[in-house]
């Protein structure tokens, strides 16, 4: 289970900035995203007004959400396959559990999953003498390590080619110790011969979901490394979490937004398996499981529907947003003490674990606006962790340092052209402070609220707001 | 029960009760008409330039392609690529009618079995059902004749496909796959499983740079039969 440390961000924070081997990997990992995705982009002209249609799409599924979930059970049930509906995560734990015991499983393959993150699975399975076994290449190590990801999409985003070798060697004890590992490639081929066994051994295989389908009852995952086909095909049963807002209505819904979902992540045009499951075995079918099971997660998102953060729920998990945060850059993803890190991190994790203990989150922000200028499904990332800070401002959970920047914040931000005006004023400020560094440690006047976070210095072109407004004015 | 108290709660978030028959109705039919939306421009042009955009997919996903005239010619071209990627002349072969028709004693060499994959087999060769030129991408559903295994166990995947078969958007794709199935199992037209593949497999997660051979196949090669005349290069 993920132990919560997002309380303790503030000293999170420190020891990730104090942390040589991370801050290599972070630098080293940032650029590698941003060049693929904006590569990417440029190669798809339509890819802005795709980005309305993906908010439309998710807009108007949210606003039917019962009914499009109805309809996505009943057909996976038509399909020959069965829904097990979960409010909490003890719900999903409990269902995954039973479903592997009437399955006799011993082993169980593990396709990357974030909800089995949130809900604890492996954990859970291990207590009950039941053997996970993650086969995503970044989640089998971090397995090995016995960490959790650092990434949405990218698990291992923290480590380095060193941290890889070293754990290899000291876990694969029956190969030479002195084998050599000349390239990466060496390294993924060991993973690959390693996993072979295990995929072939499972009993049950159990994957995440990158969508739902209503029209048809599928369950789709997207993956560059086909471990989570292996994990879905070759045990006898398979297991599919999502959780309640990965449903989309039909085919062509899901298909717009795969448009947007492999260039927003890895900056590729389609992820190399995109894999839509449909039921279980069919009469002939020479191969696939002969059990197909969905269990579907509410875990606090049916709270957030009719709330300020109803938006948050549109999130396809490309990750974007914290490849493009320069907070997240700076600190990783462990320091959000939590599952999801980022800018999507500090809006969903409040609504899922509680803003008693999530609070600083969405104050890890500079509010910079790139995440919300990158977002596929255009979700005001900024605005929404704004309302959790007013939240908590309302509750005086805020120090009360915090809470007289903040106050003086929310006044300027409820009065926009203020706060446009002040922050252009400053901006001149902050470039003489940064000195073309990039970055801040301290600034003047807001010491207590920069401190342990990091600004970064303005690019030339002027505020957030004024070089998206120059763009959309053509400029 | 959970069922019961998800809707209620996502009904009290939406302040309405379940949907009055009017719009259930109205969204019964999105579902039955399912539209399509925006289709980017870059598959919308003539026949022979959508097989080539597909082909030059293929490629910029590090797929390989080998054109050939007529089908009668696939056992050479799998015969072929086999030796240039010394590889043994020796593979499992998805049980279809199509590829069971090929003159595959015109290459005595071939060594197959048809049936699905096991964990043994260096090389399947597979029978592709559709693809997607917007992308470079194969559309691999499963049925008794295209086994699913034949897609992730082999080192090495052929596939052949016909040109005729090659659409330019993924709604194009989906559209076959509604035309032309009907499981009697769960009245719906949705295969099992639906593979949408484009190249060979691969992983960034070590240092996020690109490596190629991840779990799935190493090597994805395409033996493209040129069925369509319309769909010919100009020459
Ligand atoms: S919030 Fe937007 S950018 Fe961030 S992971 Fe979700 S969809 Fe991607």
């Amino acid at each position: 289970m993920v132990q919560i440390t997002s309380p303790a961000f503030k000293q999170n924070v420190a020891r990730a900035l104090a942390d040589a081997g991370l801050q290599k990997a972070l630098g080293k990992a940032k650029g590698a995203f941003l060049q693929r995705r904006a590569e990417a982009v440029a190669r798809l002209p339509e890819f802005e007004q795709l980005r309305n249609i993906g908010r439309d799409i998710k807009n108007h599924t949210l606003a039917n959400l019962d009914f499009y979930l109805e309809t996505f059970a009943a057909n996976v049930e038509r399909a020959g396959g069965t829904v097990h509906w979960c409010s909490t995560a003890e719900d999903a734990r409990a269902a995954v559990l039973e479903i592997c015991r009437k399955a006799g499983a011993r082993t169980v393959t593990k396709g990357k999953s974030m909800i089995s993150e949130e809900i604890g699975v492996n954990d859970h399975l291990e207590k009950h003498g039941i053997t996970p076994v993650e086969t995503d290449l970044g989640e089998y190590i971090i397995q090995l390590r016995k960490e959790h990801p650092s990434h949405i999409i990218a698990p291992a985003f923290h480590l380095n080619r060193e941290d890889w070798e070293a754990d290899f060697r000291r876990m694969h004890t029956d190969l030479p110790a002195d084998r050599v590992f000349n390239e990466r490639r060496d390294i993924l081929t060991e993973a690959r011969t390693r996993l072979r066994d295990r995929f072939l051994a499972a009993d049950v295989g159990i994957t995440g979901a990158n969508f739902l389908i209503a029209e048809t009852g599928s369950s789709v995952i997207v993956t560059n490394e086909g471990n989570g086909d292996l994990t879905q095909t070759l045990p006898r049963v398979h297991i599919a979490l999502a959780s309640i807002e990965k449903v989309v209505p039909t085919l062509e819904d899901a298909t717009s937004l795969l448009r947007l979902l492999a260039r927003s992540a890895t900056g590729q045009d389609f992820s190399v398996y995109t894999t839509f499951s449909t039921g279980a075995r069919r009469p002939g079918d020479l191969d696939g499981p002969e059990e197909y099971h969905v269990v579907l997660l509410d875990n606090g998102r049916s709270n957030m529907i009719g709330s300020e953060f109803q938006e948050m729920l549109r999130c396809i998990r490309c990750a974007a947003c914290m490849n493009h945060c320069p907070v997240y850059g700076v600190t990783g993803g462990h320091a959000y003490g939590w599952v999801y890190p980022g800018p999507m991190g500090a809006v969903l994790t409040p609504s899922l674990i509680g803003v008693d203990k999530a609070g600083h989150l969405p104050n890890a922000s500079t509010f910079c606006g790139k995440c919300e200028s990158v977002c596929p499904v255009k979700i005001p990332l900024p605005n929404t962790m704004r309302h959790w800070r007013e939240r908590e401002f309302e509750r005086h959970l805020t120090p009360a340092a915090m809470r007289r920047g903040l106050g003086l914040w929310a006044w300027f931000a409820k009065r926009p052209g203020m706060y446009r005006m002040a922050t252009r004023a400053a901006i001149g400020t902050l470039s003489l402070l940064a000195r073309g560094k990039g970055a801040f440690r301290s600034l003047p006047l807001a010491g207590g609220w920069t401190k342990g976070r990091d600004l970064p210095a303005p690019e030339p072109g002027g505020t957030f707001m004024a070089r998206y407004a120059k763009m959309q004015r053509g400029g | 029960m959970s069922k019961d108290a998800i809707l209620s709660a996502i009904r009290r978030g939406l302040k309405r009760g379940p949907l009055p028959a009017d719009q259930r109705a109205m969204l019964d039919g999105r579902l039955a008409t399912h539209p399509r939306h925006l289709i980017p421009a870059r598959s919308r042009v003539p026949r022979p330039e959508q097989v080539a955009l597909f082909v030059r997919n293929v490629e910029k996903e590090f797929g390989s392609v080998a054109r050939v005239a007529e089908a009668k010619d696939v056992p050479g071209a799998v015969a072929d690529y086999l030796a240039a990627q010394n590889l043994a002349p020796r593979f499992v072969l998805a049980p279809h009618p199509d590829l069971a028709a090929l003159p595959w004693s015109d290459r005595p060499m071939l060594e197959f079995e048809a049936r699905r994959a096991q964990a043994t087999d260096l090389v399947s060769v597979q029978h592709g059902y559709a693809a997607i030129a917007e992308t470079g991408t194969l559309m691999l559903p499963s049925d008794p004749a295209r086994p699913t295994t034949l897609n992730i166990l082999a080192e090495t995947e052929i596939v052949v496909l016909r040109a005729s078969r090659i659409a330019g958007a993924y709604e194009e794709a989906w559209d076959l796959l509604r035309a032309e199935r009907q499981d009697a199992t769960t009245g719906g037209f949705m295969p099992r499983n639906v593979m949408l593949v484009t190249g060979p497999s691969r992983s960034a997660d070590i240092e996020q740079t690109l490596e190629l051979g991840a779990h799935g196949p190493r090597r994805l090669h395409i033996v493209l039969v040129d069925d369509d005349p319309a769909a010919l290069p100009a020459s």
